[in-house]
């Protein structure tokens, strides 16, 4: 799952909830994801 | 404010009864709680009747150990038997332990005497103690600013001599944060060193017990009874000439408080000046510290919670409800990456380790913050209040290394800035032992108000 799929389906989970306050909060964490997603420790299965 | 090393001369050569002792901090207790929330519960008659008998075997000729009669207060998050353990939480509404944790068990057995539990950040989940169904404690050097968290009321009970020492817990750095926010030492050991059961856990994978106290060598007794061995005498401190110190100045320096910078670089120089040998150094991945501990600790809380914020979220303080509610969006791909991130990290913090004696950092970017401030101005810009206190004290529960903060002056009005040790992964004794060799050098004044 992308990202940003990941975000829209979260955020549209917590509208669900009515929990709309939690938008700034996955979004934020997204972001941490991203780096995340990016480092060089992660595996990958073309090495 | 008698330090537990002070206690024990006077209690041995009759100065002194633990009854008496007991029955200060007490007093101290009715005094200052009602001003400063330290306090969940106070175990004053409990407590009396442990110092009475702790009087009685002393004169008897039987000697438990440093720790014979000492006064300590407990986070309610850690279990005592017959006593509910609320975890500052009123979804423990109800809640009795139905026995000690293997480390009041050992405590008991050292003969401390327990005073009472301390107030927290609710279920541990912060690192201001503001989110508290008890209400926030507060911070003995100035009642307008948080503590620290999330052992906040147990600092606090310690820098205000309501209990010689404390024991807390430290996911994120709860041992250490309130420590420095209240000018006292706080000591995170090892992962795993110190028994965890029997305590309301957050993340299984990074939670640790261990104690706050007056003084490195007062950590020593205490961590030493924590592990069941309660007659352990404090060892000779490393010698200071010689010893050699890292400071990573990228990431653990970037961004620090004026202050705070100015007092961390005068303990430097002042350890310099006493002949240690400082080098500069890197850790690789610094940069990833935070999303590595956000995508392992936040699946762990949101495991331990699920069921409650299905059934009862109400019960939650609203802060610490949405960011339970967050945690349980987290992927399990993304939960095996920072697995492998903490692994890179650990092996990084281990290789800088390999060449010095300990790592030398701030324990806080800030001093103590205003309670209800979401963010603060550091050096011109502002940050949030949360990963400022998280920043320099998270790296180490993520790696498992021993990590000790000690105060190391004040601001210009006078609130205490911490400096921290870390050491080698099960070498909390050798951490310890340079603690006791930097701690005269960087002290200024001991911690209490």
């Amino acid at each position: 799952m992308t990202i940003e799929a990941w975000l829209r389906a979260a955020i549209a989970d917590a509208d669900a909830r009515k929990r709309p306050e939690l938008k700034p909060l996955l979004e934020a964490l997204a972001k941490s994801t991203a780096a995340l997603r990016q480092a060089d420790f992660n595996d990958d299965a073309t090495r | 404010m008698m330090t537990i090393e002070e206690f024990g001369r006077q209690l041995r050569d009759g100065t002194i009864t633990a009854a008496r002792v007991t029955d200060e901090c007490l007093q101290r207790i009715a005094d200052d709680n009602p001003r400063l929330n330290a306090f969940i519960r106070v175990m004053a008659d409990e407590a009396r009747q442990q110092a009475r008998e702790r009087d009685r075997e002393l004169a008897a000729g039987h000697d438990r150990g440093p720790l014979h009669g000492v006064p300590i207060s407990i986070k309610d998050l850690i279990d005592i038997g017959g006593v509910p353990t609320t975890a500052a939480s009123r979804v423990r509404e109800g809640h009795v332990a139905d026995r000690d944790a293997p480390t009041i068990a050992h405590l008991r057995q050292a003969g401390a005497v327990i005073v009472g539990k301390t107030n927290l950040h609710e279920f541990a989940f912060g690192t201001t103690n503001e989110d508290s169904a008890f209400g926030p404690a507060r911070n003995p050097h100035d009642v307008s600013r948080s503590p620290g968290g999330s052992s906040g009321g147990s600092a606090a009970s310690v820098a205000a001599g309501m209990a010689l020492a404390t024991i807390g817990t430290d996911t994120g750095g709860s041992i250490r944060i309130p420590a420095a926010a209240c000018g006292i030492v706080g000591l995170k050991p090892t992962i795993g060193e110190v028994s965890t059961d029997g305590v309301v856990p957050l993340s299984r994978t990074f939670d640790h017990v261990g104690p706050l106290t007056q003084t490195v060598t007062d950590a020593f007794l205490v961590f030493h009874a924590l592990l069941g061995d309660h007659i352990a005498r404090p060892p000779a401190p490393m010698p200071l000439h010689g010893i050699r110190l890292a400071i990573a100045r990228r990431y653990f320096c970037d961004v620090l408080d004026d202050e705070v910078r100015a007092r961390f670089e005068e303990a430097v120089e002042r350890l310099r000046g006493a002949g240690a040998h400082v080098d500069e150094i890197e850790i690789g991945h610094a940069d990833l510290i935070s999303t590595v501990y956000l995508h392992i600790s936040l699946p762990d809380a949101a495991a331990y919670h699920a069921a409650t914020l299905e059934r009862e979220p109400e019960k939650y303080t609203p802060n610490v409800r949405l960011r339970l509610e967050m945690a349980r969006y987290l992927l399990a791909e993304d939960y095996v990456r920072a697995l492998a991130g903490r692994e890179t990290l650990r092996r990084e913090m281990d290789a800088a380790l390999t060449q010095h004696d300990a790592l030398i950092l701030p324990t806080l970017p800030i001093p103590a913050p205003p309670i209800g401030s979401a963010t603060v101005d550091v050096a011109g810009r502002p940050e949030a209040v949360r990963a400022m206190m998280l920043r320099l004290t998270q790296p180490f529960n993520v790696t498992g290394h021993p990590a000790l903060s000690m105060p190391c002056g004040t601001t210009g009005s006078g609130l205490p800035v911490g400096m921290q040790l870390v050491g080698g992964r099960m070498q909390t004794d050798a951490l310890l032992r340079v603690g006791l060799a930097c701690e005269p050098s960087i002290r200024r004044g001991r911690g209490g108000v």
